[in-house]
């Protein structure tokens, strides 16, 4: 165990090194710059730009860039943003509650209905509840997430005055029940897309499950069938969600652009969309080499669940 | 160099670089009086996030809505362009002596009664400092025009300061109606002024004082006992940043918003906005003057009958009527309407497709199998650039695209990210036309040395903004003379003739000056929209909330 985890360890460096080398490339190597935002509006002449990209170390060659900046990054230090002045690490940190609140919510409220109906879905095949739920799903995933939260503002927000048309919090609020309140239209809004992905997950599963030697050997033996669900197609059939759960976790970092465009929600996703707008390399580096290492942490944390949760699975 | 006239400094001061009221901008509400004590909050919608605080750092326009709220100037200009006093006791004149004869030499008294934020006074060592940072050459400051002409700035007294000019410099004036000064016991503590805590955790000496900021989300201020001036009359002021239009829009029609100004109410709402209650929907004009840039050094574009046929074929007011409602007022000047400097006499622009191709001709330029003209086997085509997703410039592009293809011109769009576009792609004019907004005056000076003079571009090693790679030298010359004349008449009629060759040589195809619609509460009193200002918060101090 402590061998393989060791390995993992190794090829996830390298990989990292990888990903921060080419993501810096094509950052840089992308035409403009984090000066541009300022060109049309603050009057700033060639000069200014000249001396400004000069005092930034953008005039640098690219190498000498990438290694300053890797070289800071190996002591702790990831760097300023450059709209703001704020540590990067500080920024992601400010962004990255807002988005898990939301998404742990929707996660959670997706996994409960999705795979409770996913398992249902299962046991009756092709029963009137199956078809409805699969026609649902379908509707849930072709359903254009922008256009379900512009519904959902429209009708609760404007309409009934019910839900806040946006935003994290009421001004001067801010207590946990302003922030649930505020929280129920984008949650609901996400857990949609992601209740039908988990329910369709499920369902397959559960009728993989169903249909192995052992479940036909416990229903020979004469287990009822509530036991055999259970006890025995149910514990297998959630061992491929462990793998859905990890892929999940990364997803933090991108965060639900669309979702948070609508409601106004300030989160990574819309950090992300901003830094690259305004070429904030800093922030843009940051939030890549968290991203890149939260999906080789939850591939391995996915590998080391799946291990604990089925004996058959020996790592080494 | 010519010494100031009699008066004539005092009228600058007070009308130099104003921008006087357009009509129906001046829509004060009067509902009853201002509070005894501040009350109540205001949230201001803004699409674009507030992130510089140190107001003498590379920024946006809307940094400077909360700029106006956090510190102060010497002095600024209000909307009926008058130049008021703010930290400055009154306007250096050569009448009271603040200013010497030639320009050169300025003497400013402070007031006593302001203070900082922490409580601690505010003094001319202060306003020292301040221009000591501009000048530092390790600070990242946002531009040195008029600042790098500074030389023995002395103070005096803590409530008096003078200083000497290199050269005379007459949009000195403007240029520090819009400087604000920053704390000297703060900043100077600081190990890097570009890193310092201030920077993200401000002390002014403005109406409001800094609270928090949610990044991403919003900025909280809270009114300022101590303030110098008149107000504020809000306990609180919160910015809140709201990137999405249609999310904007929406926040202002549920109330969650009080004011939604900078980008305005886009095209598309405007009609439903007018009709909502409780609301007020205003025309603000702004000194964005849309225009079609031409690089002059694109070999087609330095012919003049080419400019001037693509101007005669260019349909105006179909783009302002059908794709903006006729919001925008049409414009032939870089001057907005109203300023002082602006001169109503250019001549019009008229929409004349005959008129085009007939000019064309005459210049040789003949149409090929394709429909297309042709001269001395090059097609009359180019492409055109603008900030994409920016969806009324991309409708106008079309408009003009089918324009110019009846004359007999192939335009062709190449869009592409705000990033890029307004990187080496504009700034070392490398495109070939891009349509787009700029405010071409200097604060609020009608100086354009950085937009036209021959050692303004950056793609000849110039430094500043000729983007166009426009060279005059009768335009350099009067420049120069705009720069050093003090009487505003003589500096009307410098800029009068300027106005006119750049309308003349067509040096972009002027199409009208930007007005943004604004929406608050009818509640809520106090807005005034403010041509010298970017940002219509400019005076939140008065604000307050109808009883």
């Amino acid at each position: 165990m402590a061998r393989y985890l060791l390995g993992r360890c190794w090829q996830s460096a390298v990989l990292l090194l990888l990903v921060s080398f080419i993501g810096f490339g094509i950052l840089h190597l992308a035409p403009g710059g984090p000066l541009s935002q300022f060109v049309l509006s603050s009057n700033l002449t060639q000069e200014d730009i000249d001396r400004l990209t000069r005092q930034l170390g953008l005039d640098q060659p690219f190498v000498v860039q990438y290694l300053d900046w890797l070289g800071r990054m190996l002591l702790g230090d990831w760097g300023r943003s450059y709209r703001d002045g704020v540590p990067v690490l500080l920024k992601i940190a400010a962004h990255i509650q807002p988005t898990f609140e939301i998404m742990s919510f929707s996660t959670v409220l997706a996994a409960v209905f999705g795979g409770a109906i996913g398992i249902l879905g299962a046991i009756r095949r092709y029963s009137l509840l199956d078809t409805l739920s699969s026609v649902g799903a379908m509707i849930a995933l072709s359903i254009p997430t922008f256009w379900f939260g512009l519904m959902m503002i429209y009708l609760f927000s404007i309409k009934l005055g019910w839900l806040p048309a946006g935003n994290r919090s009421t001004i001067g609020d801010g207590s946990l029940g302003d922030i649930l309140h505020h929280m129920i239209a984008p949650v609901i809004v996400l857990a949609l897309v992601e209740t039908a992905v988990w329910a369709q997950f499920m369902r397959s599963s559960m009728l993989d499950a169903l249909e192995q030697d052992y479940i036909r050997t416990a229903r020979a033996k004469g287990v009822p069938a509530r036991g055999v669900i259970w006890s025995h197609a149910l514990r297998n059939a959630l061992l491929p969600m462990i793998t859905l759960l990890g892929l999940q976790f990364p997803t933090l970092l991108g965060g639900a652009l669309v979702t948070e465009t609508v409601f106004n929600w300030p989160g990574m996703g819309r950090l992300f969309l901003d830094s690259l707008e305004y070429r904030d390399y800093p922030v843009v580096m940051g939030i890549l080499m968290l991203s890149a290492v939260m999906v080789l942490m939850g591939s391995l944390l996915a590998d080391i669940l799946y291990a604990a949760a089925d004996p058959r699975i020996k790592m080494d | 160099m010519q010494a100031i006239s009699k008066r004539a400094f005092l009228r600058l001061a007070t009308a130099a670089g104003a921008l006087a009221a357009a009509p129906g901008m001046l829509s004060r509400a009067s509902a009853g009086s201002p509070p005894a004590t501040p009350h109540g909050q205001v949230i201001a919608g803004i699409s674009q996030e507030p992130t510089v605080f140190n107001p003498l750092m590379p920024a946006n326009e809307v940094d400077q809505g909360v700029w106006w709220q956090l510190f102060s100037t010497l002095w600024y200009i209000n909307a009926e362009g008058k130049m008021v006093p703010d930290l400055a006791a009154e306007l250096p004149t050569t009448e009271n002596g603040g200013l010497s004869a030639d320009g050169l030499t300025w003497k400013v008294k402070l007031r006593k009664d302001a203070k900082w934020h922490d409580g601690t006074r505010f003094t001319a060592q202060d306003v020292k400092f301040t221009f000591d940072l501009i000048n530092n050459p390790n600070f990242k400051v946002r531009n040195r025009v008029g600042h790098s002409l500074l030389r023995d700035v002395t103070v005096v007294s803590d409530d008096e300061i003078h200083w000497t000019m290199a050269e005379p410099f007459t949009p000195y004036m403007s240029v520090l109606s819009l400087t604000f000064i920053v704390p000297a016991h703060i900043l100077s503590a600081a190990e890097d002024p570009n890193t310092a805590p201030f920077n993200t955790k401000p002390v002014g000496t403005g109406p409001f004082r800094w609270v928090s900021r949610a990044a991403g989300d919003h900025i909280v201020l809270e009114q300022n006992g101590d303030y110098h001036g008149d107000g504020p009359y809000l306990e609180r002021v919160v910015f809140r940043y709201i990137p999405d239009q249609t999310a904007l829009y929406t926040q202002f029609r549920t109330g969650e918003i009080d004011y939604l100004g900078l980008s305005g109410i886009q095209p598309s709402f405007e009609a439903e906005a007018k009709a909502l209650p409780g609301v007020k929907i205003m025309a603000a004009p702004t000194p964005f003057i849309e225009h079609v840039a031409l690089n002059l050094g694109f070999a087609p574009f330095a012919e003049k009958a080419v400019r001037e046929a693509l101007y005669l074929g260019m349909d105006k007011v179909a783009r302002i009527q059908s794709i903006y409602q006729g919001r925008p007022i049409e414009t032939e000047s870089y001057v907005p309407q109203g300023h002082w400097a602006y001169d109503d006499a250019l001549p019009k622009h008229r929409y004349d497709p005959e008129a085009a191709k007939a000019l064309l001709t005459e210049a040789g330029w003949i149409p090929g199998a394709d429909g297309i003209r042709v001269k001395n086997g090059v097609r009359l085509a180019f492409t055109n650039s603008t900030t994409s997703g920016a969806q009324a410039r991309e409708q106008s592009q079309q408009l003009l695209m089918q324009n110019w293809r009846d004359i007999g011109v192939e335009m062709t769009i190449e869009n592409m990210p705000g990033a890029v576009i307004w990187g080496d792609f504009w700034q070392k004019s490398q495109y070939q036309s891009v349509m787009v907004a700029s405010n071409f005056l200097q604060g609020n000076d009608p100086d354009v040395t950085e937009r036209f003079s021959s050692k303004s571009i950056p793609a000849k090693g110039g430094s500043g903004l000729n983007t166009y790679q426009y060279q005059n030298p009768e335009v350099d010359d009067l420049l120069v003379k705009g720069t050093h004349e003090f009487d505003m008449q003589a500096r009307k009629g410098i800029y009068s003739r300027i106005q006119e060759i750049i309308r003349g040589d067509l040096v972009f195809l002027p199409v009208y000056q930007w007005v943004s619609i604004e929406g608050v509460k009818e509640k809520l009193n106090g807005y005034q929209p403010n041509i010298n200002s970017s940002s219509n918060c400019w005076n939140m101090r008065s604000w307050y909330w109808a009883a």
